[in-house]
């Protein structure tokens, strides 16, 4: 850790935490559009903005379409850019969310994960940012507010290495995150992150066109680097929650986190905020002799697909935790973990459990009585304290 | 001024993918050369975004960021921004069809005005979507044919320039591609502004409006001639006509009828007697309207100034 960093204990919001990464990551135009429950980082930024406290241009547009198109001309031109939405909003944004990526432009986005109607429901639900899974956005889940804090920081440092050059988002649950107050370490990360390099400017001398049509010849090379870029983001996710860790003596994972599972019989999967709920009932499960363990997915996208099979390859049984759901199908989560864990000679047998959708509690006895076999169908309707 | 005038330098390069007598880029070049080499240009899904060529050329000599169809003018505010992050002076420049700009792009186009950010946003008017193989656009005039009104379009076209001025943003005006000195001259001068400037010029097509291709400058022109396109700029609050409608407004000239407009392109050829005398009501009511706003402007000057 260095000697010279400076630290602060504050108790905020995860959309505070989200708003001061943020201003200290040095981001320099902000285009956003309020929508709850992802609002406040609009407001607390706009703030700071006008304050002078944060030195950005702050784009107030007319719509989160905007808010990502203001974005992606603000990072083509040399800046680094952050916006933050949620739910609708962040489904209006699909199209230009293929635009941040194809063009490479390195935009991080908060988003405050909120289901999406109708009916009108504000709450809880991975659904928002799951079902823009294949835009080539790189995903974060975060379960606590000082990964949020850690998430944003670290997420330019990936997004912009010159072997990623892809845009990020950092999730995490509307409400139970976004509006709850935590105790979180406000590490100056002036040393961490610099202004931004960017690999391209507008060059009036040499001037390039950015855009035009791509046709057959190259347009499958470009997706083709997308997707390298997204493997290699990986090792540099890894290099970046090092450097991290020796910088601010934290180390929050970008990948994924394990807990109790080295001898676990029983593993459960989840992602976000239930996380810590399926914590509690891991230690539950091993009082009462069950070895129960948790791994709780970080990056959903890069998928870590040979950290999960190596960390999943020697338990009996898998329980997937969804909260979200791809009508038609099956939780996205789950599906995933599928199909990653095919590739193992014997692989466990996996379960998937839909829960908590649109803000519905999901405690801790829901992951005991799942894992202990008590609620054995696919959807998890019941709230049980 | 005359044509010959023009700079010579060239940012629209020869062997571009337009068709013969396109007045889309015939004013883009016109355009650029009044800008300059110190622009970007915002293209939006249109016929630019193909007559510009394809990967790994080019025929925009100046930087060109395309973007969605609906992002121009959210897309040059973020540009703008970045631009003035780090210091750059530089015109941030919109070119978009009236599809990118009357429907799809509305919203973008009025928040940015509203907001009114420091770019020039410059649709090139062709009436259609052209990309896309003519269909109707909120800019259509009533009476013509598209693939999407085939037997000619039911209502009036809505108007953006006027909503321009409605936004009150300091600088709004219409150029038609008859006469490219004026264009020039008032691309010339929203340069020299700051905030939100909003020019839109009238672009025949001859594939969408079905007349020959060496037709354009005088469809161009007839257009203003006869009224159906009205020449003008609104300066910091003050309105006017130019060029050949001022001329008409003052007697100096006279309007021209506005059969001579319509049945020069085969997308009105089908109009029925009743269809042009709507069109003539149109065309004059809008006439009398805008006349009379330059009148009260007057007006209203010569009474502060009493
Ligand atoms: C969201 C979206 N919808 C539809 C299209 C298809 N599209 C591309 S260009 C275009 C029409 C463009 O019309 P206009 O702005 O008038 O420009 P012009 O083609 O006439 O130059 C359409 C419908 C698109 N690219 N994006
Ligand atoms: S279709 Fe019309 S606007 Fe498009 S390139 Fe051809 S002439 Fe120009």
């Amino acid at each position: 850790m260095k000697s010279n960093t400076t630290r602060a204990v504050r108790i905020i919001t995860g959309n505070q935490a989200a708003a001061l990464a943020a201003k200290n990551a040095k981001v320099r135009v902000v285009a956003a559009y309020p929508i709850t429950p992802a609002t406040p980082v609009v407001e607390e930024l706009s703030k700071m903005v006008e304050t002078g406290e944060m030195k950005a241009h702050f784009i107030l547009v007319e719509s989160e379409h905007s808010a990502m198109a203001a974005c992606i001309g603000a990072s083509a031109a040399g800046s680094r850019t952050f916006t933050a939405t949620s739910s609708h909003g962040l489904a209006y944004m699909h199209e230009l969310l293929h635009y941040a990526t194809n063009a490479r432009t390195p935009v991080v986005m908060a988003v405050a994960n909120r289901a999406i109607g109708p009916g009108w429901n504000i709450w809880a639900d991975l659904s928002d940012s799951i079902s823009q899974r294949d835009t080539g956005w790189m995903q974060f889940y975060c379960s606590d507010n000082q990964e949020i804090y850690d998430t944003i920081i670290m997420a330019y440092r990936i997004a912009e290495h010159r072997d990623v050059l892809l845009p990020a988002m950092v999730c995490y649950d509307g409400f139970v995150l976004s509006h709850t107050a935590m105790p979180i370490e406000i590490t100056d990360v002036n040393d961490f992150i610099d202004e931004y390099h960017p690999v391209w400017r507008l060059d009036f001398d040499e001037p390039s066109t950015h855009g035009n049509i791509l046709p057959p010849d190259y347009f499958m090379e470009l997706r083709r680097e997308v997707c390298e870029a997204h493997e290699r983001a990986l090792k540099v996710m890894k290099e970046v929650e090092r450097e991290f860790y020796e910088y601010s003596g934290r180390l929050t994972p970008l990948i994924l986190e394990e807990y109790r599972l080295e001898d676990a019989d029983v593993a459960m999967v989840t992602m976000g905020a239930i996380s810590s709920e399926a914590k509690i009932a891991v230690d539950e499960l091993r009082k009462r002799g069950v070895k129960a363990g948790l791994l709780r997915l970080k990056a959903f996208r890069p998928f870590p697909k040979q950290e999960v099979v190596e960390k999943l390859g020697s338990v009996e049984k898998v329980y997937v935790f969804d909260r979200s759901v791809s009508p038609g199908f099956d939780g996205q989560l789950f599906s995933e973990l599928k199909a990653v864990l095919w590739d193992l000679r014997s692989p466990p047998e996996v379960y998937g459990r839909i829960v908590g959708l649109g803000g519905r509690d999901v405690t801790s006895r829901v992951f005991e009585k799942a894992v202990l076999g008590e609620l054995d169908k696919k959807w998890v309707m019941e709230v049980i304290y | 001024m005359r044509i010959s005038a023009l700079p010579r330098e060239e940012y629209l390069l020869p062997g571009n993918a337009a068709c013969h007598g396109c007045a889309s880029s015939m004013c883009l070049r016109t355009v650029l050369k009044a800008l300059g080499k110190n622009t970007v240009l915002i293209v939006p899904a249109s016929c630019t975004s193909v007559y510009q060529g394809m990967f790994p050329n080019s025929a925009i000599a100046v930087p060109v960021f395309n973007t969605a169809f609906a992002s121009a003018a959210a897309t040059a505010s973020g540009i703008k921004a970045s631009l003035l992050q780090q210091g750059i002076d530089a015109n941030v420049v919109v070119w978009a069809g009236d599809g990118g700009t009357y429907d799809i792009g509305l919203q973008a186009l009025s928040g940015a005005a509203e907001r009114n950010e420091d770019i020039i946003y410059i649709c090139y008017n062709n009436e259609m979507y052209s990309n896309t193989g003519i269909q109707r656009s909120g800019a259509t005039p009533y009476g013509a044919w598209t693939t999407t009104t085939w037997s000619g379009k039911k209502e009036h076209r809505k108007d953006v320039a006027e909503l321009m001025m409605s936004h009150e943003v300091p600088y709004v005006a219409t150029a038609s591609a008859g006469y490219l000195a004026d264009l020039y001259q008032k691309v010339k001068k929203a340069k020299k502004m700051e905030g939100f400037r909003y020019i839109e010029i009238l672009s025949p097509c001859p594939p969408g409006w079905r007349y020959p291709m060496e037709k354009t400058v005088e469809i161009g022109k007839l257009a203003v001639e006869t009224g159906m396109w009205i020449l003008y700029e609104y300066e910091e609050g003050h309105f006017r006509l130019t060029g050949v409608s001022k001329a008409i407004a003052e007697g100096r000239r006279k309007m021209k009828d506005i059969g001579e407009y319509l049945f020069a392109q085969g997308r009105f050829a089908h109009l029925s007697d009743g269809d042009v005398v709507k069109i003539r009501e149109y065309v004059e009511d809008r006439w009398r309207k805008l006349v009379k706003m330059e009148s009260d402007m007057h007006a209203a000057s010569a009474k502060f100034y009493v």
